[in-house]
């Protein structure tokens, strides 16, 4: 007892005192900035703000404008080919038909051939997740893991290469484009290379490692919707066939919305064609394979060029200049 | 816990029984091994481990004191008793314990205890409280103690009055917890939407011609439209969740948690005198302190300092004024501040006493006369009756009373006065007459005192105490009494010793006279008195001394009759000294009577006999002793009154004025005595000299409810007169404004309530009308009133009222009133720990509840209120995103958001700058709140968060989800963007308008808001980079790779990025600079700096801060403008009209007032109309008894007044008391 009253006092003697600091960030003072919303300030925030959106708006609807495009429905004219697909017993059955046209002016320029579908839902919750990312990379896994059901496999048990609902539906129309010139027909020149994301043509799909495609793929079945075996999607160009080949590649970017357009082509700029497509009357042979009446689709065909902008899409312009204009406006009121 | 306590190994039931004992030593165990029956040893110092029959001690007299700190808080030692059989125990020896113990069941009653303990023999004897020691509290200057315990673990005393932790929620959670709801239901709606949608799309598409995009089961089956909708609804509950803000509890409890940090920080609420700062003691109701509406305060502690000073007395008639304590005081702290001695040495006020010149000669005299007398063996009636009184005086104070004396050098310990020693002065007393002596030797050994750990450890210090032995510390159950003892002390006349039977007195000339002390009748709060029966050393009388209350002393004392001339005399004295007394509740000093009777060997072995039986009775003790201390305590002698005045704490005025003008009803509940409270009151301005003020003193239930009656009809009355001001605010009650009194007033009320009338106006019954009533007033003030009452009054407020009410205490009687109040603060003050130990908030002073209230208050309020809707708003705009994409992808429940930017979105991107935001905004400056307190309104109106805010926030999350999602929709409408391609663009422009729609929010910069918000926007994007950029197959099913790395080397993404949120916000950006412009046209550079700087603005310079004369009316609209833009900026709505208005009125109100103050001189006279009624002419012609309101109903009611003053002259019993309330009436009348 005697001790513990003895060590008392040291400790009352030290016990430092318990005042807060008198730190600007614990006292709550640090040095701040209240914005002084003064009508000069507020008037110019407005003023400024208008003038940006008035002046991007206008160069974005100018750059806009200066897109040409083309857009043909082919869903209507090839009623017959339709026909024939809504019944799904004649999917091996040819069909083929030609949409003509006309260009009234030049399109110069890179010229991008674009196939459009509407009503096609690819943003499906279930569809969007369909596929298998390590089996596009051309590795041995098993799809059964993989969200792809029910495009797995079979009933027998081989596997489906490649696998998955957006696989299975893949666009499978070929689109051709012929040049009237004095009644003489001319292919247009097209590539159908480099239009893919560089970054999914080299890294995010690979073939299985082989000697060749069609062994790589032994043992695997088509998709049931395909008619032909993945590793003979171009059996012209070897680097453009199997998973990474480019329609395969661009259709597995699934769209945004049930309304969309993908890349299908490009006009090569050779002959003819060195400055872009040029005025005259052209023609699409199309082999119609792509079913879409089930879903009340429609498909299109679209030919346009390209700027800094994107498409021809003038919303954004639009956009610009209303806000722009409202800025203003409420600087007025 | 691993303390340890010892005892002896042996079970209970076998003790009783066999009560054998075989284990013959005491061992040390851990409290949790200790069971009922077991035998404790404890030593000195050490912490009961349970609740403990006193058995044995090493004191002589069978005593043992214990420090009850952690248990009531009282700091003193109290006095506990070994059972009585076993004191004439030469040595306890727990193996020869035989006894059967009965006692009550465990029950939290700290003050009682009964029992009884049955011997082998077959008597039995009586336990009570004084027997047993509790569990927590601390052996003190008893070497060794032993007992039995008697309850062990959760059934001791002190467990049991642990309720367990409360839970509070604050208003705010309360009311964002209705949105929470909400919020659920608009997620039920909007899935129950999708759900519906996808069925319909579902149902679209015929069983035949199910698309290729529309997948069937893993069997290969399609779901039926209805199935599919049923797993639509569950799979968006899970897409949509966000809506419900889970995070949004994480992130105000993170915000609470800062809040009170800084709160903790906070310089100015630390006080330097006691080195103590604000405790946060709940974290979750940091908020609700900007929201109070009532405030419930104690008086004794809160208001004052508890430091009592003996400021006056009267003996034998004659006043002996003590003025230049207080001013020594004063004089005493800036020494001490000077000479940096902290805080202990300024609390040894009580100490201090310069004694009257006059009386300490008498003082001297007596002794001088006393010891001739004794020399001489001459009996005492020799002396003159004064000094007779004044001798008898000085011994009433200094032993009738509870005082426990201390040396300082040996804290704690009992002052080893053995018997041997009483007779002859050993002990030197070094009173010093010259008082700035003491002062230069305290200043000497302020040192020394520094290195007492016990003075700093305790809230009583031992300052003042030399070096040397003599100087003695007295620890006292109240402060009151200790200062009594240094009074005396002060005149020579010290109380030097104190056994369980005995008391030493020292004395000048006289030495150390010991009295026999044959009963102590301690102090109840009915009685209000206490009283000692000693044999006086020097006549062997049997003396009783007697110290209470003034108002049941009087009628105790000896009647004397008119006839004879020593009857006169004390009939003179009698009323002289109630005139005394009733100055000195005037100067708002607490009042004492110290009266004296002389008994007679028979009258009191006639009483022994009876006192006796009622001590030893087992049943019904308390009454039984109650009972026969009234018998002794009647036909008293007058001695004298004291004064003691509890001085008010610093700045409780001006903190009192402030709250007010906050919007703060401010109630006092006291148990002091009326008169007292009320001088109090009104010294701390919480009544004006303008104040009409109703007294409610009623006797009987029927008297009360006829008293509130009228008093509301009245105030009905008067409150019809101006409906007006009714209709302009309810909540302005203080800012009523004065009009000159020829029109009808509303001059503002007061309420005094005493505690019986509290007690009958809380019934079921009544309580409605005192509600009604009490609302009325301004202020409230409730006397005499109890602990269970003050906690009634809060509950009913806060109940009825469903007002935010704070009660302020500092004692263990305000603990059940802080614990029901909404927020309870407790004062860490001079009367220990309870208060602070129930509260959630404790503060060292008073005055630190302003800042507390006014600023921190405000500011947790508005933070945590913008934060919620915020909170909400940004959760709402996020997931209408989602909600949008329903629409375009057939309701399927696909999200064009990536996963795991669906996670990080609240956890990383968006949570950082709103903590920040939530943490360090200010939406008003502090120095600008403290100087403009109505600002604190807003949060007792709920502006910052009201109802409708949340649909306002909706609504704007709707419109901006809206833009957010449409422009880019419309951007990249029928072109070839995917699906994450064009996600992350929306996720891009949602994290910008959450951070713009902050930034529009937030009030003040600092570089913490800059750098979170630029942090937090790199931050997404770093994540996005090495996201997309890590691997192509690592998040399955989304593969967002090289998304962002493309998007970025866009331009369209930027473009998109920076139009949507510009036009997300414009309309509430447009909204908030038209607000804060149309201010600022009427104040071009509004620069709220700091305090009363002089600001430019049209009308010239402007000095705000107080509300000066000249400046009122424009520091009037700067303040209206601060509420202008807080209100914009939430609302998004235009200033309400009226807004100005009260606060002209208060502005008004406060120069009227000022002018009124300046002009009122006399302070009696001011009090304004009060008018006891008393119960019996309130019976008799009860419409008679009124309240009197306001000075334009005066003349109707002359007449009446007239009567009832006459009535109460009628009713007059003769005591000078009554008369002077007469004149006090009458005075106001006229």
């Amino acid at each position: 007892m005697k001790n513990k009253t003895s060590s008392l006092p040291q400790e009352g003697e030290a016990r430092p005192s318990r005042c807060p600091d008198n730190s600007a960030f614990k006292q709550q003072k640090l040095p701040a900035w209240k914005p002084q919303l003064t009508i000069a300030a507020v008037l110019s925030s407005f003023f400024l703000t208008g003038v940006f959106c008035l002046s991007v708006g206008v160069c974005l609807i100018m750059s806009a404008n200066s897109v040409r495009e083309i857009q043909i429905d082919y869903s209507d004219k090839c009623s017959d080919c339709s026909k024939l697909r809504e019944n799904s017993s004649n999917w091996n059955k040819e069909c083929h038909c030609s949409v003509n046209f006309m260009l009234k002016e030049d399109i110069l320029g890179d010229v991008f051939m674009y196939y459009g579908l509407q009503n096609f839902y690819q943003n499906h919750r279930r569809y969007v997740i369909s596929r298998s990312d390590a089996q596009l990379l051309g590795r041995n896994v098993n799809i059964q893991k993989s969200y792809c059901a029910p495009f797995t496999t079979y009933r027998n048990g081989t596997p489906m290469a490649p696998c998955g609902a957006i696989a299975n539906s893949m666009f499978n129309d070929t689109i051709d484009l012929f040049y009237n010139l004095n009644s003489s027909v001319i292919q247009v020149p097209l590539l159908k290379t480099g239009n893919s994301w560089w970054t999914d043509k080299n890294v995010k799909f690979r073939n299985p490692k082989s000697y060749n495609l069609s062994s790589a793929f032994a043992g695997t079945a088509r998709p049931p919707y395909w008619q032909k075996p993945v590793y003979l999607l171009d059996e012209e160009d070897e680097r453009n066939n199997g998973y990474v080949n480019d329609d395969f590649i661009i259709w597995m970017r699934v769209s945004a919305f049930a309304t969309f357009r993908n890349l299908y082509r490009r006009v090569r700029r050779i002959r003819q064609f060195a400055d872009g497509l040029p005025a005259g009357n052209y023609t699409f042979h199309i082999s119609y394979n792509f079913p879409v009446t089930k879903f009340k689709g429609r498909k299109h065909v679209i030919l346009s060029t390209v700027v800094w902008s994107g498409g021809s899409n003038p919303f954004l312009g639009i956009a610009y200049v209303v806000s722009g204009t409202a800025a203003t406006l409420t600087e007025d009121i | 816990g691993c303390i340890r306590g010892w005892y002896v190994m042996e079970d209970v039931q076998e003790a009783y029984q066999a009560g054998v004992l075989n284990e013959k030593k005491y061992i040390s165990r851990y409290w949790k091994e200790v069971k009922v029956g077991d035998f404790v040893q404890l030593r000195c110092n050490e912490i009961i481990p349970a609740d403990i029959l006193l058995l044995s001690s090493s004191d002589p007299d069978g005593l043992c004191h214990i420090e009850t700190a952690n248990l009531d808080g009282e700091t003193n030692l109290k006095q506990r008793q070994v059972v009585r059989r076993f004191l004439e125990l030469v040595k306890f020896d727990p193996l020869k314990f035989t006894s059967v113990i009965e006692c009550e069941k465990p029950n939290n009653d700290l003050s009682r205890f009964q029992g009884y303990i049955v011997h082998k023999s077959g008597k039995k004897d009586g336990l009570f409280k004084e027997n047993l020691l509790l569990r927590g509290c601390t052996i003190r200057n008893t070497e060794e103690v032993a007992g039995i315990v008697i309850y062990a673990g959760h059934e001791t005393k002190a467990l049991l009055n642990n309720n367990g932790p409360r839970y509070k929620r604050s208003k705010l959670e309360r009311q964002m917890n209705a949105d929470v709801l909400w919020c659920v239901l608009i997620l039920l709606i909007m899935c129950l939407f999708s759900a519906i949608g996808h069925g319909l799309w579902v149902w679209q598409y015929a069983e035949k011609k199910k698309p290729i995009f529309d997948l069937p089961g893993p069997d290969g089956k399609y779901l039926s439209p209805v199935l599919a909708s049923v797993y639509l609804f569950l799979t968006v509950i899970i897409v949509f969740q966000v809506m419900i803000p889970i995070s949004l509890y994480v992130s105000i409890e993170i915000v609470k948690i800062c809040q009170v940090y800084f709160i903790h920080q906070d310089k100015d609420l630390y006080d330097e005198e006691t080195d103590s700062q604000l405790q946060c003691r709940a974290l979750n109701i940091t908020e609700d302190l900007g929201q109070v509406q009532f405030i419930f305060s104690d008086k004794t502690g809160t208001l004052t300092e508890n430091k009592m000073v003996f400021r006056r007395c009267t003996v034998s008639g004659i006043e002996y004024s003590h003025d230049d304590n207080g001013e020594l005081m004063i004089f005493f702290f800036y020494l001490t501040i000077k000479a940096t001695v902290l805080c202990s040495s300024v609390c040894s006020c009580e100490k201090d006493i310069t004694p009257d010149p006059s009386l300490l000669e008498k003082v001297n005299e007596c002794a001088k006369h006393l010891e001739v007398m004794r020399s001489h063996e001459q009996p005492l009636s020799h002396l003159s009756p004064e000094l007779c009184d004044i001798f008898d005086f000085f011994i009433a104070l200094t032993i009738c009373n509870t005082v426990v004396v201390t040396a300082p050098n040996q804290p704690r310990q009992k002052v080893a006065t053995s018997k041997s020693m009483h007779r002859f002065g050993v002990l030197s007393s070094t009173s010093t007459d010259s008082t700035l002596l003491k002062l230069e030797e305290k200043l000497t050994y302020s040192a020394q005192m520094n290195n007492n750990g016990y003075s700093s450890q305790q809230g009583r210090t031992a300052v003042g105490s030399g070096p040397g032995e003599g100087e003695l510390r007295y620890e006292a159950e109240s402060p009151d009494e200790a200062a009594l003892v240094y009074a005396a002390r002060a005149y020579n006349c010290s109380l030097v010793g104190r056994l369980s039977d005995q008391v030493s007195v020292e004395l000048p000339h006289l030495g150390t006279l010991s009295f026999e002390v044959l009963h102590t009748l301690g102090f109840d709060s009915v009685r209000k008195r206490m009283s000692v029966v000693v044999r006086h050393p020097l006549t062997d009388e049997i003396n009783v001394y007697t110290k209470g209350a003034d108002s049941v002393i009087m009628d105790l004392l000896l009647p004397c009759s008119s006839d004879d001339p020593w009857g006169k005399h004390q009939k003179k004295i009698q009323s002289k000294t109630q005139n005394y007394l009733n100055l000195y509740a005037v100067d708002g000093l607490r009042t004492l009577c110290i009266a004296k009777r002389v008994l007679s060997k028979e009258e009191y072995a006639c009483w022994l006999k009876s006192h006796l039986e009622a001590e030893s009775s087992i049943e019904n003790r308390e009454e039984l002793l109650f009972q026969s201390a009234l018998r002794i305590e009647k036909n008293l002698h007058l001695l004298g009154a004291t004064g003691i005045e509890d001085r008010l704490q610093d700045g409780v005025p001006e903190t009192i004025a402030n709250l007010r003008k906050a919007g703060l009803q401010i109630w006092v509940l006291t148990g002091d005595k009326q008169e007292t409270a009320v001088n109090i009151a009104y010294a701390c301005k919480l009544l004006d000299h303008d104040e009409e003020i109703i007294t409610l003193n009623a006797e009987s239930p029927e008297t009360c409810a006829v008293l509130l009656e009228q008093c509301l009809q009245c105030v009905e009355s008067k409150f019809s007169n101006t409906t007006i001001d009714e209709a302009a605010g309810n909540m302005t009650v203080g800012f009523t404004p004065l009009y000159p009194p020829s029109s009808p007033v509303l001059s503002s009320l007061g309420l005094v309530i005493d505690g019986r009338t509290l007690a009958y106006a809380l019934e079921p019954t009544l309580e409605d009308k005192f509600l009604a009533l009490a609302k009325r007033c301004r202020s409230v003030l409730c006397c005499r009133s109890t602990p269970l009452q003050k906690s009634m009054v809060v509950k009913l407020v806060r109940d009825k009222l469903k007002a935010m009410t704070l009660a302020i205490g500092d004692g263990a009687n305000d603990v059940s009133m802080i614990q029901v109040a909404d927020v309870g603060v407790g004062i860490s003050g001079q009367e220990g720990m309870q208060a602070v130990m129930a509260s959630d908030f404790a503060i060292p002073r008073f005055r630190h509840l302003e800042k507390l209230l006014l600023v921190h208050g405000h500011w947790c309020y508005s933070r945590l209120a913008n934060m919620v809707l915020y909170f909400f708003y940004k959760n709402a705009m996020f997931v209408a995103l989602l909600f949008w994409y329903q629409f375009y992808c057939g309701f399927s429940g696909s999200s064009m958001v990536d996963q795991w930017y669906l996670i990080f979105f609240n956890l990383l991107f968006s949570s950082l700058p709103q903590l920040i935001t939530g943490v360090l905004d200010k939406d008003v400056p502090a120095e600008v709140l403290i100087t403009v307190p109505q600002l604190y309104k807003s949060g007792q109106n709920m502006e910052e968060y009201k109802p409708h805010m949340f649909w306002m926030n909706m609504i704007d999350a709707m419109y901006q989800s809206l833009v957010c999602f449409f422009i880019p929709y419309f951007t990249y409408y029928d072109s070839d963007v995917d699906i994450f391609s064009w996600g992350t663009p929306i996720t891009t422009i949602a994290l910008f308008t959450i951070m713009l729609h902050l930034a529009i929010e937030t009030k003040t910069w600092t570089f913490l808001h800059w750098s979170s918000c630029i942090f937090s926007i790199l931050l997404f994007f770093f994540v996005a980079l090495v996201y997309n950029a890590s691997c192509p197959v690592c998040h399955p099913p989304s593969n967002p790779y090289w998304t962002m790395e493309r998007l970025m080397g866009d331009p369209m993404f930027y473009f998109t990025c920076i139009i949507s949120p510009v036009v997300a916000l414009l309309p509430r950006y447009s909204i908030f600079s038209h607000t804060s412009e149309s201010l600022f046209q009427k104040h071009p550079k509004a620069e709220h700096t700091t305090d009363q700087t002089v600001a430019a603005s049209p009308e010239g310079a402007v000095l705000y801060g107080e509300n000066k004369l000249p400046s009122s009316a424009s520091s009037l609209e700067r303040s209206t403008g601060f509420h202008e833009v807080r209100h914009g900026t939430s609302e998004m709505e235009s200033l309400p009209v009226g807004a100005a208005f009260p606060w002209s009125s208060a502005v008004d109100q406060a120069d009227f007032s000022l002018l009124k103050w300046i002009s009122s001189t006399p302070l009696f006279s001011r009090i304004g109309t009060v008018l006891q009624v008393s119960s019996s002419s309130l019976q008799n012609e009860p419409q008679d008894s009124m309240c009197v309101l306001g000075s334009s109903l005066h003349v109707d009611f002359k007449g009446l007044k007239e009567q009832s003053s006459n009535n109460l002259q009628d009713k007059m019993k003769g005591t000078p008391a009554d008369y002077c309330k007469n004149d006090n009436s009458e005075t106001t009348f006229l």
